[in-house]
Protein backbone atom coordinates (compact mmCIF):
# COMPACT_ATOMS: atom_id res chain seq x y z
CA UNK A 1 0.00 0.00 0.00
CA UNK A 2 2.59 2.48 1.01
CA UNK A 3 4.65 1.63 -1.67
CA UNK A 4 1.45 2.29 -4.01
CA UNK A 5 1.28 5.70 -2.68
CA UNK A 6 4.21 6.90 -3.14
CA UNK A 7 4.71 5.24 -6.77
CA UNK A 8 1.17 7.22 -7.17
CA UNK A 9 2.45 10.43 -6.01
CA UNK A 10 5.07 10.47 -8.34
CA UNK A 11 3.74 9.31 -11.37
CA UNK A 12 1.12 12.50 -10.57
CA UNK A 13 4.34 14.90 -10.06
CA UNK A 14 5.50 13.24 -13.42
CA UNK A 15 2.42 14.03 -15.42
CA UNK A 16 2.48 17.53 -13.98
CA UNK A 17 5.99 18.22 -15.09
CA UNK A 18 5.75 16.93 -18.19
CA UNK A 19 2.71 19.22 -18.93
CA UNK A 20 4.22 21.82 -17.66
CA UNK A 21 7.53 21.36 -20.23
CA UNK A 22 5.51 20.53 -23.05
CA UNK A 23 3.68 24.09 -22.68
CA UNK A 24 6.80 26.09 -22.15
CA UNK A 25 5.15 29.23 -22.46
CA UNK A 26 2.71 28.51 -19.66
CA UNK A 27 5.75 27.98 -17.08
CA UNK A 28 7.54 30.45 -18.29
CA UNK A 29 5.12 33.17 -18.12
CA UNK A 30 5.54 33.81 -14.53
CA UNK A 31 9.16 34.43 -14.47
CA UNK A 32 9.06 36.47 -17.62
CA UNK A 33 6.19 38.26 -15.46
CA UNK A 34 8.57 38.43 -12.37
CA UNK A 35 11.62 39.67 -14.45
CA UNK A 36 8.95 42.22 -16.51
CA UNK A 37 7.27 43.64 -13.14
CA UNK A 38 10.59 44.04 -11.41
CA UNK A 39 12.52 46.00 -14.64
CA UNK A 40 9.50 48.60 -14.31
CA UNK A 41 9.97 49.81 -10.49
CA UNK A 42 13.20 51.57 -12.06
CA UNK A 43 11.32 53.58 -14.41
CA UNK A 44 8.53 53.75 -11.74
CA UNK A 45 10.83 55.24 -9.08
CA UNK A 46 13.76 56.64 -11.67
CA UNK A 47 17.56 54.83 -11.51
CA UNK A 48 19.17 56.32 -8.50
CA UNK A 49 20.78 53.72 -7.10
CA UNK A 50 20.69 54.51 -3.46
CA UNK A 51 16.64 54.35 -3.82
CA UNK A 52 16.47 51.50 -5.95
CA UNK A 53 19.21 49.35 -3.37
CA UNK A 54 16.54 50.15 -0.62
CA UNK A 55 13.56 49.24 -2.05
CA UNK A 56 15.15 46.06 -4.22
CA UNK A 57 13.94 43.17 -1.08
CA UNK A 58 10.37 44.73 -0.89
CA UNK A 59 9.97 44.71 -5.01
CA UNK A 60 11.52 41.55 -5.57
CA UNK A 61 9.72 39.83 -2.91
CA UNK A 62 6.02 41.43 -4.63
CA UNK A 63 7.01 40.54 -7.77
CA UNK A 64 7.47 36.93 -6.69
CA UNK A 65 4.31 37.16 -4.73
CA UNK A 66 2.53 38.32 -7.80
CA UNK A 67 4.12 35.92 -10.41
CA UNK A 68 3.18 33.07 -7.79
CA UNK A 69 -0.17 34.25 -7.72
CA UNK A 70 -1.01 34.67 -11.29
CA UNK A 71 0.65 31.36 -11.84
CA UNK A 72 -2.12 29.47 -9.60
CA UNK A 73 -4.44 29.00 -11.86
CA UNK A 74 -2.75 25.89 -13.81
CA UNK A 75 -2.47 24.10 -10.61
CA UNK A 76 -6.04 22.84 -10.72
CA UNK A 77 -8.37 24.83 -13.50
CA UNK A 78 -7.20 22.97 -16.64
CA UNK A 79 -7.81 19.46 -14.75
CA UNK A 80 -11.09 20.56 -13.67
CA UNK A 81 -11.73 21.75 -17.09
CA UNK A 82 -10.67 18.44 -19.01
CA UNK A 83 -12.06 16.45 -16.22
CA UNK A 84 -9.33 14.52 -15.34
CA UNK A 85 -9.48 16.32 -11.62
CA UNK A 86 -12.22 14.22 -11.39
CA UNK A 87 -10.43 10.90 -12.22
CA UNK A 88 -7.43 12.04 -10.21
CA UNK A 89 -10.05 12.29 -6.76
CA UNK A 90 -11.34 8.99 -7.81
CA UNK A 91 -7.84 7.09 -7.57
CA UNK A 92 -7.01 5.92 -4.14
CA UNK A 93 -4.40 8.02 -3.53
CA UNK A 94 -5.09 10.24 -0.61
CA UNK A 95 -6.24 13.91 -1.59
CA UNK A 96 -4.17 15.87 0.29
CA UNK A 97 -0.84 13.64 -0.82
CA UNK A 98 -2.44 14.47 -4.45
CA UNK A 99 -2.22 18.54 -3.55
CA UNK A 100 1.15 17.91 -2.36
CA UNK A 101 2.23 16.32 -5.48
CA UNK A 102 0.49 18.79 -7.42
CA UNK A 103 2.03 22.03 -5.18
CA UNK A 104 5.06 20.20 -6.05
CA UNK A 105 5.47 20.38 -9.34
CA UNK A 106 4.07 23.40 -9.52
CA UNK A 107 6.75 24.95 -7.16
CA UNK A 108 9.09 23.40 -9.56
CA UNK A 109 8.11 24.72 -12.53
CA UNK A 110 7.17 28.21 -11.07
CA UNK A 111 8.63 28.76 -7.64
CA UNK A 112 12.43 27.39 -9.02
CA UNK A 113 12.52 29.63 -11.95
CA UNK A 114 12.03 33.02 -10.03
CA UNK A 115 14.46 31.55 -7.52
CA UNK A 116 17.07 31.35 -10.45
CA UNK A 117 15.86 34.65 -11.90
CA UNK A 118 15.88 36.44 -8.59
CA UNK A 119 19.53 36.82 -8.05
CA UNK A 120 19.58 38.65 -11.70
CA UNK A 121 16.99 40.50 -10.90
CA UNK A 122 18.94 41.74 -7.77
CA UNK A 123 22.09 42.59 -9.77
CA UNK A 124 19.95 44.57 -11.79
CA UNK A 125 18.28 46.72 -8.88
CA UNK A 126 21.76 46.96 -7.00
CA UNK A 127 20.86 44.66 -3.66
CA UNK A 128 23.98 44.95 -1.37
CA UNK A 129 26.00 41.87 -1.70
CA UNK A 130 25.51 40.57 1.65
CA UNK A 131 22.25 40.34 1.05
CA UNK A 132 22.02 38.06 -1.73
CA UNK A 133 22.66 34.45 0.26
CA UNK A 134 19.37 35.62 2.82
CA UNK A 135 17.47 36.48 -0.41
CA UNK A 136 17.47 33.34 -1.72
CA UNK A 137 17.15 31.76 1.89
CA UNK A 138 14.13 33.66 2.19
CA UNK A 139 12.85 33.00 -1.68
CA UNK A 140 13.75 29.17 -1.07
CA UNK A 141 11.57 29.55 2.13
CA UNK A 142 8.44 31.33 1.11
CA UNK A 143 8.00 30.16 -2.35
CA UNK A 144 6.92 27.02 -1.11
CA UNK A 145 4.52 28.27 1.29
CA UNK A 146 2.61 30.71 -1.41
CA UNK A 147 2.33 27.42 -3.68
CA UNK A 148 0.69 25.45 -0.60
CA UNK A 149 -1.90 28.67 0.47
CA UNK A 150 -2.04 29.32 -3.06
CA UNK A 151 -3.46 25.86 -3.55
CA UNK A 152 -6.10 26.35 -1.04
CA UNK A 153 -7.09 29.49 -2.82
CA UNK A 154 -7.04 27.75 -6.56
CA UNK A 155 -9.16 24.97 -5.02
CA UNK A 156 -11.51 27.06 -3.75
CA UNK A 157 -12.59 28.98 -6.59
CA UNK A 158 -13.18 26.38 -8.82
CA UNK A 159 -15.97 26.38 -11.10
CA UNK A 160 -16.68 29.98 -9.72
CA UNK A 161 -17.40 33.02 -11.95
CA UNK A 162 -14.70 35.64 -12.58
CA UNK A 163 -12.67 32.65 -10.60
CA UNK A 164 -9.23 34.70 -11.62
CA UNK A 165 -9.98 37.98 -9.82
CA UNK A 166 -11.51 36.18 -7.19
CA UNK A 167 -8.53 34.25 -5.89
CA UNK A 168 -6.44 37.36 -5.74
CA UNK A 169 -8.59 38.64 -3.22
CA UNK A 170 -8.36 35.39 -1.23
CA UNK A 171 -4.75 34.61 -1.55
CA UNK A 172 -3.35 38.06 -0.94
CA UNK A 173 -4.44 38.99 2.31
CA UNK A 174 -2.79 35.25 3.33
CA UNK A 175 0.25 36.28 1.56
CA UNK A 176 1.00 39.34 3.32
CA UNK A 177 2.86 37.53 6.67
CA UNK A 178 5.12 35.61 4.03
CA UNK A 179 5.75 38.89 2.65
CA UNK A 180 7.24 41.13 5.60
CA UNK A 181 8.44 38.37 6.87
CA UNK A 182 10.58 37.47 3.97
CA UNK A 183 11.62 41.44 3.44
CA UNK A 184 12.28 41.58 6.91
CA UNK A 185 15.14 38.86 6.71
CA UNK A 186 16.62 40.16 3.41
CA UNK A 187 16.57 43.59 5.16
CA UNK A 188 18.44 42.34 8.47
CA UNK A 189 21.72 40.96 6.28
CA UNK A 190 21.35 44.77 4.93
CA UNK A 191 21.62 46.73 7.73
CA UNK A 192 23.71 43.76 9.66
CA UNK A 193 20.66 42.66 11.87
CA UNK A 194 20.14 39.48 12.95
CA UNK A 195 18.23 37.62 9.87
CA UNK A 196 17.90 34.17 12.18
CA UNK A 197 14.33 35.39 13.61
CA UNK A 198 12.37 36.14 10.11
CA UNK A 199 14.36 33.14 8.56
CA UNK A 200 12.80 30.88 11.34
CA UNK A 201 9.44 32.25 11.51
CA UNK A 202 9.32 31.68 7.52
CA UNK A 203 10.32 28.57 8.02
CA UNK A 204 7.57 27.77 10.52
CA UNK A 205 5.13 29.22 8.05
CA UNK A 206 6.11 26.31 5.71
CA UNK A 207 5.87 23.60 8.52
CA UNK A 208 2.57 25.07 9.32
CA UNK A 209 1.13 25.23 5.77
CA UNK A 210 3.02 21.94 4.71
CA UNK A 211 0.72 20.85 7.38
CA UNK A 212 -2.58 22.49 6.79
CA UNK A 213 -2.72 23.87 3.47
CA UNK A 214 -3.01 20.16 1.60
CA UNK A 215 -5.67 19.18 4.03
CA UNK A 216 -7.98 22.18 3.29
CA UNK A 217 -7.26 22.47 -0.65
CA UNK A 218 -8.11 18.67 -0.57
CA UNK A 219 -11.43 19.63 1.38
CA UNK A 220 -12.12 22.39 -1.44
CA UNK A 221 -11.60 19.95 -4.51
CA UNK A 222 -13.96 17.57 -2.63
CA UNK A 223 -16.55 20.04 -2.96
CA UNK A 224 -15.17 21.36 -6.61
CA UNK A 225 -15.79 17.93 -7.75
CA UNK A 226 -18.79 16.50 -5.99
CA UNK B 1 -38.79 10.34 10.03
CA UNK B 2 -35.61 9.07 11.94
CA UNK B 3 -35.07 10.10 15.60
CA UNK B 4 -32.06 11.65 15.73
CA UNK B 5 -30.63 11.09 19.66
CA UNK B 6 -28.64 13.68 22.28
CA UNK B 7 -26.85 16.54 20.99
CA UNK B 8 -27.77 15.77 17.10
CA UNK B 9 -31.08 16.29 18.04
CA UNK B 10 -30.74 19.28 19.82
CA UNK B 11 -28.72 20.97 17.21
CA UNK B 12 -30.79 19.90 14.57
CA UNK B 13 -34.42 21.29 16.67
CA UNK B 14 -32.65 24.43 15.47
CA UNK B 15 -32.47 23.32 12.01
CA UNK B 16 -35.74 23.78 10.75
CA UNK B 17 -35.91 26.85 9.35
CA UNK B 18 -39.74 27.12 10.02
CA UNK B 19 -39.37 27.22 13.64
CA UNK B 20 -36.21 29.53 13.81
CA UNK B 21 -39.16 31.72 11.92
CA UNK B 22 -41.57 31.38 14.51
CA UNK B 23 -38.90 32.11 16.84
CA UNK B 24 -37.35 34.84 15.51
CA UNK B 25 -40.14 36.69 15.13
CA UNK B 26 -40.92 37.27 18.65
CA UNK B 27 -37.37 37.77 19.19
CA UNK B 28 -36.47 40.71 17.34
CA UNK B 29 -38.92 43.16 18.42
CA UNK B 30 -37.16 42.14 21.96
CA UNK B 31 -33.65 42.67 20.96
CA UNK B 32 -34.37 45.87 18.93
CA UNK B 33 -35.46 47.08 22.02
CA UNK B 34 -32.60 45.98 24.03
CA UNK B 35 -29.90 47.41 21.62
CA UNK B 36 -32.21 51.06 21.46
CA UNK B 37 -32.00 50.82 25.59
CA UNK B 38 -28.57 50.19 25.86
CA UNK B 39 -27.13 52.29 22.97
CA UNK B 40 -29.22 55.64 24.65
CA UNK B 41 -27.95 54.55 28.01
CA UNK B 42 -24.78 53.93 26.35
CA UNK B 43 -24.01 56.70 23.87
CA UNK B 44 -25.51 59.16 26.44
CA UNK B 45 -22.95 57.68 29.13
CA UNK B 46 -19.86 57.54 26.76
CA UNK B 47 -20.03 60.98 25.06
CA UNK B 48 -21.91 63.12 27.98
CA UNK B 49 -21.15 61.82 31.34
CA UNK B 50 -18.05 59.89 31.31
CA UNK B 51 -14.90 62.26 32.84
CA UNK B 52 -12.26 63.18 30.20
CA UNK B 53 -9.11 61.89 29.85
CA UNK B 54 -6.46 63.46 31.83
CA UNK B 55 -3.53 63.06 28.80
CA UNK B 56 -6.68 63.11 25.91
CA UNK B 57 -9.21 65.28 26.53
CA UNK B 58 -12.25 64.56 24.96
CA UNK B 59 -10.95 62.78 22.63
CA UNK B 60 -11.15 59.83 24.48
CA UNK B 61 -14.50 59.52 23.55
CA UNK B 62 -13.77 57.67 20.58
CA UNK B 63 -12.60 54.79 22.64
CA UNK B 64 -16.50 54.02 23.14
CA UNK B 65 -17.00 53.44 19.41
CA UNK B 66 -13.70 52.11 18.36
CA UNK B 67 -12.97 49.22 20.89
CA UNK B 68 -16.37 47.90 20.94
CA UNK B 69 -16.20 47.81 16.95
CA UNK B 70 -12.75 46.06 16.71
CA UNK B 71 -14.07 43.44 19.56
CA UNK B 72 -17.18 43.06 17.60
CA UNK B 73 -14.85 42.65 14.17
CA UNK B 74 -13.17 39.53 15.60
CA UNK B 75 -16.32 38.00 17.79
CA UNK B 76 -17.89 38.43 14.66
CA UNK B 77 -15.25 36.47 12.20
CA UNK B 78 -15.12 33.97 14.77
CA UNK B 79 -18.60 32.93 14.71
CA UNK B 80 -18.74 33.30 11.33
CA UNK B 81 -15.87 30.53 10.91
CA UNK B 82 -17.55 28.55 14.01
CA UNK B 83 -21.25 28.63 11.91
CA UNK B 84 -19.12 27.95 8.79
CA UNK B 85 -17.60 24.42 10.55
CA UNK B 86 -20.87 23.65 11.39
CA UNK B 87 -22.35 23.99 8.40
CA UNK B 88 -19.68 21.69 6.76
CA UNK B 89 -19.80 19.13 9.47
CA UNK B 90 -23.16 18.88 10.09
CA UNK B 91 -24.72 20.42 6.85
CA UNK B 92 -26.73 22.58 9.49
CA UNK B 93 -28.40 25.04 6.62
CA UNK B 94 -29.26 27.15 9.56
CA UNK B 95 -25.45 27.61 10.61
CA UNK B 96 -24.97 28.29 6.63
CA UNK B 97 -27.41 31.03 6.70
CA UNK B 98 -25.91 32.13 10.04
CA UNK B 99 -22.35 32.42 8.08
CA UNK B 100 -23.79 34.27 5.57
CA UNK B 101 -25.46 36.46 7.11
CA UNK B 102 -22.65 37.21 9.79
CA UNK B 103 -20.28 38.47 7.09
CA UNK B 104 -21.37 41.88 6.29
CA UNK B 105 -21.96 42.89 9.87
CA UNK B 106 -18.65 41.33 10.80
CA UNK B 107 -17.25 43.81 7.64
CA UNK B 108 -19.04 46.76 9.05
CA UNK B 109 -17.60 46.45 12.36
CA UNK B 110 -14.27 45.85 10.98
CA UNK B 111 -14.37 48.99 8.84
CA UNK B 112 -16.09 50.68 11.74
CA UNK B 113 -12.87 49.85 14.32
CA UNK B 114 -10.95 51.10 11.09
CA UNK B 115 -12.09 54.41 10.51
CA UNK B 116 -12.42 55.22 14.43
CA UNK B 117 -8.62 54.36 14.61
CA UNK B 118 -7.67 56.50 11.84
CA UNK B 119 -9.60 59.35 13.25
CA UNK B 120 -8.25 58.81 16.86
CA UNK B 121 -4.69 58.06 15.25
CA UNK B 122 -4.45 61.75 14.03
CA UNK B 123 -5.00 63.67 17.31
CA UNK B 124 -2.84 61.06 19.29
CA UNK B 125 -0.31 59.50 16.88
CA UNK B 126 -0.06 62.57 14.46
CA UNK B 127 -1.07 60.40 11.49
CA UNK B 128 -4.22 58.85 10.28
CA UNK B 129 -2.42 55.25 9.22
CA UNK B 130 0.63 53.82 10.62
CA UNK B 131 2.22 49.53 9.41
CA UNK B 132 2.29 48.59 12.84
CA UNK B 133 1.15 44.85 13.27
CA UNK B 134 -2.15 45.17 15.09
CA UNK B 135 -3.45 48.17 12.17
CA UNK B 136 -2.06 45.72 9.22
CA UNK B 137 -3.57 42.52 11.06
CA UNK B 138 -7.26 44.07 11.06
CA UNK B 139 -6.99 45.65 7.87
CA UNK B 140 -6.23 41.40 6.53
CA UNK B 141 -9.51 40.33 8.36
CA UNK B 142 -11.11 43.04 6.68
CA UNK B 143 -10.01 41.71 3.10
CA UNK B 144 -10.75 37.84 4.84
CA UNK B 145 -14.24 39.15 5.10
CA UNK B 146 -14.78 41.19 1.84
CA UNK B 147 -12.96 37.36 0.40
CA UNK B 148 -15.51 35.83 2.21
CA UNK B 149 -18.43 37.61 0.91
CA UNK B 150 -16.99 37.40 -2.62
CA UNK B 151 -16.81 33.49 -2.91
CA UNK B 152 -19.98 33.09 -1.27
CA UNK B 153 -21.90 34.76 -3.82
CA UNK B 154 -19.23 33.59 -6.71
CA UNK B 155 -21.10 30.43 -7.91
CA UNK B 156 -24.63 29.45 -9.78
CA UNK B 157 -25.36 27.05 -6.67
CA UNK B 158 -25.98 28.58 -3.24
CA UNK B 159 -24.57 25.48 -1.57
CA UNK B 160 -21.37 25.06 -3.35
CA UNK B 161 -20.47 28.81 -2.57
CA UNK B 162 -21.28 28.14 1.42
CA UNK B 163 -19.11 24.91 1.50
CA UNK B 164 -16.43 26.98 -0.34
CA UNK B 165 -16.48 29.99 1.50
CA UNK B 166 -16.70 27.94 5.25
CA UNK B 167 -13.47 26.75 4.56
CA UNK B 168 -12.12 30.09 3.67
CA UNK B 169 -13.57 31.10 6.84
CA UNK B 170 -11.68 28.14 8.97
CA UNK B 171 -8.42 28.90 6.70
CA UNK B 172 -8.80 32.71 7.70
CA UNK B 173 -9.07 31.80 11.47
CA UNK B 174 -5.19 31.49 11.97
CA UNK B 175 -5.72 35.34 11.76
CA UNK B 176 -7.96 35.79 14.75
CA UNK B 177 -5.07 35.01 17.29
CA UNK B 178 -2.50 36.97 15.58
CA UNK B 179 -4.51 40.34 15.86
CA UNK B 180 -5.31 39.77 19.78
CA UNK B 181 -1.79 38.95 20.60
CA UNK B 182 -0.13 41.13 17.97
CA UNK B 183 0.17 43.81 20.86
CA UNK B 184 2.02 41.57 22.83
CA UNK B 185 4.27 40.00 20.58
CA UNK B 186 5.51 42.86 18.35
CA UNK B 187 6.64 46.16 20.24
CA UNK B 188 3.95 48.36 18.04
CA UNK B 189 2.15 51.56 18.38
CA UNK B 190 -1.02 50.80 19.15
CA UNK B 191 -1.63 50.25 22.75
CA UNK B 192 -1.62 46.70 24.74
CA UNK B 193 -4.83 45.08 25.61
CA UNK B 194 -6.16 46.99 28.82
CA UNK B 195 -9.61 45.61 29.58
CA UNK B 196 -9.08 41.92 29.35
CA UNK B 197 -5.56 41.40 31.12
CA UNK B 198 -4.80 38.94 33.64
CA UNK B 199 -3.80 41.59 36.03
CA UNK B 200 -7.43 43.43 36.31
CA UNK B 201 -8.90 46.13 33.86
CA UNK B 202 -5.92 49.16 33.58
CA UNK B 203 -9.15 51.76 33.37
CA UNK B 204 -10.70 53.18 35.71
CA UNK B 205 -14.36 52.26 36.63
CA UNK B 206 -15.49 55.38 35.05
CA UNK B 207 -14.70 54.61 31.98
CA UNK B 208 -15.00 50.92 32.11
CA UNK B 209 -18.63 50.72 32.77
CA UNK B 210 -19.96 53.40 29.85
CA UNK B 211 -17.17 51.05 27.38
CA UNK B 212 -18.31 47.81 28.63
CA UNK B 213 -22.38 49.05 28.27
CA UNK B 214 -21.68 49.89 24.63
CA UNK B 215 -20.00 46.39 23.77
CA UNK B 216 -23.16 45.03 25.05
CA UNK B 217 -25.07 47.31 23.10
CA UNK B 218 -23.44 46.44 19.94
CA UNK B 219 -23.31 43.00 21.15
CA UNK B 220 -27.32 42.95 20.99
CA UNK B 221 -27.11 44.90 17.51
CA UNK B 222 -25.37 42.03 16.19
CA UNK B 223 -27.73 39.36 17.38
CA UNK B 224 -30.69 41.96 15.94
CA UNK B 225 -29.38 42.33 12.94
CA UNK B 226 -28.15 39.11 12.80
CA UNK B 227 -31.61 37.80 13.19
CA UNK B 228 -33.17 39.99 10.55
CA UNK B 229 -30.88 38.99 7.90
CA UNK B 230 -31.09 35.44 8.60
CA UNK B 231 -34.94 35.87 8.27
CA UNK B 232 -34.41 37.77 5.33
CA UNK B 233 -32.20 34.80 3.51
CA UNK B 234 -34.99 32.64 4.30
CA UNK B 235 -37.72 34.02 2.62
CA UNK B 236 -34.90 35.11 0.02
CA UNK B 237 -35.07 30.68 -0.31
CA UNK B 238 -38.52 30.16 -0.08
CA UNK B 239 -39.44 32.79 -2.82
CA UNK B 240 -36.17 31.10 -4.91
CA UNK B 241 -37.89 27.56 -4.36
CA UNK B 242 -41.19 29.01 -4.92
CA UNK B 243 -40.22 30.64 -8.23
CA UNK B 244 -38.45 27.60 -9.14
CA UNK B 245 -42.01 25.07 -8.83
CA UNK B 246 -43.90 27.74 -10.79
CA UNK B 247 -41.34 27.76 -13.88
CA UNK B 248 -41.12 23.89 -13.54
CA UNK B 249 -45.12 23.79 -13.24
Amino acid sequence: MARGVVSATLAVIRRDLRLAFRHGSDSLGAVVFFVLAVVLFPFGVGPGQEVLARIAPGVIWVAALLAAMLSLERLFQTDFEDGSLELLVLSPLPLSLLVVAKVLAHWLTTGVPLLLASPVLAVLLGLPTEGFGLLLAALALGTPSLSLVGAVGAALVLGARRGGVLVSLLVLPLYIPILIFGVAAVDAAITGVAARPPILLLAGFLAAALALAPWAAAAALREAVA
Amino acid sequence: MFAPSGQVARMSRFANPNRFLRWSDRLVPWLATVTGVLFAVGLYWALVASPPDYQQGESVRIMYVHVPAAWMALFCYTAMAGAAAVGLIWKHPLADLIAKATAPIGAAFTLLALVTGALWGKPMWGTWWVWDARLTSVLVLFFLYLGYIALNSAFDEPGRGARASAILALVGLVNVPIIKFSVDWWYTLHQPASVIRLEGPAIHASMLWPLLLMAAAFTSYYFWVLAVRVRGEIMAHKIRALRLRQAYG
